[in-house]
């Protein structure tokens, strides 16, 4: 059995247990017949009407996030690049709220309204930052993109503070949302996600072998016969899809896309063929995780997911800068 | 295979590139060379199409290379990096399977066996198999540089681009590589471009070279037309003289630096020779240009000690360089400072002279030891035995190559004259001997002061020197002839 497969039989199986553990504990421990003992209906209830939409929804958001940080960190040969710190999640946000603050509703998209200007505004973020840290320093260095997404990020947060404050009432819900959660959505939420969940993945999946070749720069790759500026486009395209409907539903989660590549990548090596399938696996598997810890720690108030998550995220994302800045001082 | 038509192009609207036409054969290895900011780096990256030509095409098998697509382009053509850093981790095999890429298509992976040959094959020619499942930031610099020479070998392309392959590896991996470039251009039929920064590099493995100057083409030919002095030094602004390389017919440059103007003028003179019971020395303290049939240090070279050791009649030793080194170094000599040769005749036999012409003096030392004189039109039959007449030639003056084998002409004629005048005659023929078996010439010259371009005998410095060895040829013989009581 090669490596490969073990990595997809490890990641599978911490994928069951993470659902199981998400659907099981709580104020009231669900039995694990309740799947198909539906005699005990109170407990069936919270299985399928409550736990198990938030532990499917955790799961697509942290999948989404996560297969969306490995394709940007392997585009931009940068480790510490996610959607979060990339601050394209904030442009995602800043289209959710318009949307909200507007009561936009376009016809065509119906549901679909809410998770695509959140994807408009995530794939407008990307290109801005991008196209600025390009001006800045055509040879992208990884702080330099950081500090652009920080840029664009603070900003737009004043943006959505700004909307919140002219909002009022009615609006201050969203300073929940905004901390990143995935409580109390249901499964028309995950109908709404679930198609750019799919698209978005697929997007990137069908660059997996050019995220190769691009991670010896763009140059090396072009040479290798990649079509760098189609699939650089195709790439962007995809991690917008699925940070902008990731952020729809849950509100701005940081760090899982920078986490859980990483803990992949450390793992099974950097191989896009298998990095971001493993990636998209394992994101599921820790914010259902991060989401039960979020929901029993103080039990019985819940903190945001997101808590959680920088909780994680920010030492990992430190080692990572200590140890990427010790490798190029050799 | 490759057809450079008038193009011209660069970052941005005004050409660094201009007007460059050339034509590489299929199999055929073409450097570029230029001054940095020529263009060369710029030309590479045009013809590879990572950066828009603004005029003029690129023919790929007689079609413009524009219309192909990226995937197609890289099946036409592969290219060798310069050593870079990344920032994740690719095992060695990973990084050259991505060599297959242009040649994979379809959603799912398409990995044949077909592409599984073709990375086992570039691994092992670049002897990287070993390696195949490290993670590449493992490798040091050179090996590194093999991984992604076994990445463009996979792509398997009858064109294979090159710039400055060689970039911050030490001199044994810079020749690792070239060598395998060039074997698998030979063996396959590759066609080779490639950017260097050192000429001489480029003169040993290419068959052609093009200069570049300000984004245009100088010239272009074959090695020894392109290094000549002259091109070089302007198109560098550089000072540099050209020589042959000694094993290989391909020109070789060198600089000529600015300390040379720094070195102080100086002359040699007869109290510089020093006579001990067993040999005679010279000794100075700036080298000299010297050329020699010695037994240590023989060609040419600079050396500051000279020495002409004596040895008994019967000396008789399997190693004799390493005898001779030996003896040299137990008595001080630095061994790559000195010129040594040997000679059965004592060193109170020894004799000196110091000439003297308008441009300076010249020095003769002459150890003549004619027991076994040959006549050299009679030699043809002859067995080998040792006798052996020395002559040292020592210049105050500047003289090129061609004086240095003038000198020893003169000074080889001088020699036989004084054989004649003698009377020293080969015992068997009973012909008048032209010389001995194994005689020793050593001219050296202090390349300093007046130029002298030749030493034929009616020129100034080939009159003294015929006249000095004359000289002491005939002095050395008579005391040869005393020492063995031939004349009373």
């Amino acid at each position: 059995m090669n490596k490969a497969t073990i990595a997809y039989i490890v990641s599978a199986a911490t994928l069951i247990v993470a659902v199981w553990l998400g659907v099981s504990i709580g104020t009231v421990k669900i039995p694990i017949s309740t799947f198909w003992d539906s005699s005990d209906t109170t407990a069936s209830n919270i299985l399928w009407k409550i736990r198990m939409p938030r532990v499917i929804l955790a799961g697509l958001v942290g999948a989404s996030l996560a297969i969306a940080g490995a394709a940007f960190q392997g585009l931009l040969k940068n480790p510490l690049a996610d959607p979060y710190t990339l601050g394209v999640s904030s442009g995602a946000s800043v289209g959710a709220v318009v949307t909200l603050f507007f009561g936009l509703s376009i016809p065509i998209l119906g549901t679909y309204t809410l998770p695509i200007f959140s994807m408009i505004g995530a794939a407008l973020t990307m290109f801005l930052v991008i196209g600025f840290a390009k001006l800045v320093d055509r040879s992208m260095k990884m702080e330099t993109i950081i500090l652009t997404g920080i840029i664009f990020g603070s900003f737009l947060g004043s943006v959505l503070s700004l909307m919140i404050a002219l909002t009022g009432e009615e609006l201050r819900q969203i300073i929940g949302w905004l901390l990143g959660s995935v409580s109390m959505r249901g499964w028309n939420y995950i109908l709404m996600v679930l198609p750019f969940v799919v698209i978005g993945s697929f997007i990137l999946w069908l660059n997996r072998r050019e995220l190769n070749a691009m991670l010896f720069g763009e140059e090396r790759a072009h040479h290798l016969g990649v079509n760098v500026k189609r699939r650089k486009f195709m790439i962007l395209i995809g991690g917008s899809i699925l940070t902008g409907s990731a952020v729809a539903v849950s509100g701005t989660i940081g760090f899982v896309g920078l986490v859980v590549p990483h803990m992949t990548r450390l793992m099974w090596g950097s191989d896009h063929r298998h990095l971001l399938t493993l990636s998209f696996m394992n994101g599921a598997s820790l914010l259902i995780i991060c989401d039960l810890i979020a929901r029993t720690i103080i039990s019985p108030t819940e903190l945001p997911v997101g808590v959680i998550t920088a909780f994680i995220g920010a030492p990992v994302f430190a080692y990572i800068f200590y140890r990427q800045r010790r490798k190029g001082a050799m | 295979m490759l057809k450079v038509d008038n193009l011209s192009g660069g970052y941005g609207k005004e050409p660094i590139v201009k007007n460059i036409s050339f034509t590489v054969n299929k199999g055929e290895v073409l450097g570029i060379l230029g001054p940095n900011g020529s263009g060369k780096s710029t030309l590479l990256k045009i013809i590879s199409g990572i950066l828009q030509k603004l005029e003029g095409t690129v023919l790929i098998d007689g079609q413009d290379a524009a219309v192909y697509s990226q995937k197609q382009f890289a099946r036409k053509v592969a290219v060798l990096p310069q050593l870079h850093a990344h920032a994740f981790s690719h095992t060695v095999k990973d990084t050259v399977a991505l060599g297959r890429y242009p040649h994979q298509s379809g959603i799912f992976s398409s990995w044949s066996d077909e592409d599984e040959r073709a990375v086992t094959e570039a691994l092992e020619y670049t002897g990287v198999t070993r390696y195949k499942d490290k993670p590449i930031e493992l490798l040091s610099g050179g090996e590194q540089q093999r991984v992604f020479v076994a990445q463009a070998l996979a792509q398997e392309a009858p064109i294979l681009l090159l710039d400055e392959p060689t970039n911050h590896l030490d001199i044994a991996h810079q020749q690792q590589l070239l060598d395998t470039i060039r074997k698998h251009s030979g063996e396959k039929g590759v066609t080779v471009i490639s950017v260097f920064h050192d000429i001489n590099l480029a003169s040993l493995y290419c068959d052609r070279l093009l200069l570049m100057e300000k984004g245009q083409v100088a010239t272009i030919g074959d090695p020894k037309d392109v290094i000549q002095e002259a091109t070089i030094g302007t198109v560098y602004n550089a000072r540099v003289k050209t020589q042959p390389h000694p094993e290989l017919p391909k020109p070789q440059m060198t600089l000529l630096p600015d300390t040379m103007e720094e070195r102080k003028p100086f002359t040699v003179n007869k109290q510089h020779f020093a006579i001990s019971a067993d040999h005679v020395s010279f000794k100075v303290e700036q080298p000299l240009k010297t050329i020699s049939s010695a037994v240590t240090n023989p060609g040419m070279g600079w050396f500051r000690a000279f020495v002409n050791r004596h040895v008994d009649a019967n000396y008789n030793c399997d190693d004799v360089k390493a005898e001779m080194a030996q003896y040299l170094e137990q008595r001080g000599y630095h061994l790559t400072d000195t010129v040594g040769m040997m000679t059965a005749v004592t060193t109170e036999h020894a004799e000196i002279g110091e000439y003297e012409g308008d441009f300076g003096t010249v020095l003769i030392m002459v150890t003549a030891g004619v027991g076994n004189a040959v006549d050299v039109s009679q030699a043809v039959t002859r067995e080998q035995r040792v006798g052996t007449i020395n002559t040292w030639v020592i210049v105050n003056g500047h003289l090129p190559d061609e004086a240095f084998i003038q000198a020893m002409i003169t000074a080889t004629e001088a020699k036989t004259k004084a054989l004649h005048t003698e009377n020293i005659k080969d015992p068997l023929t009973g012909t008048i001997a032209t010389g001995t078996s194994t005689d020793s010439l050593l001219i050296a010259a202090t390349q300093e002061g007046e130029h002298l371009p030749y030493a034929g005998p009616i020129t100034p410095l080939g009159k003294l020197i015929g006249h000095g060895v004359y000289d002491c040829t005939i002095r050395a013989i008579q005391a040869y002839k005393k020492a063995k009581g031939w004349t009373s």
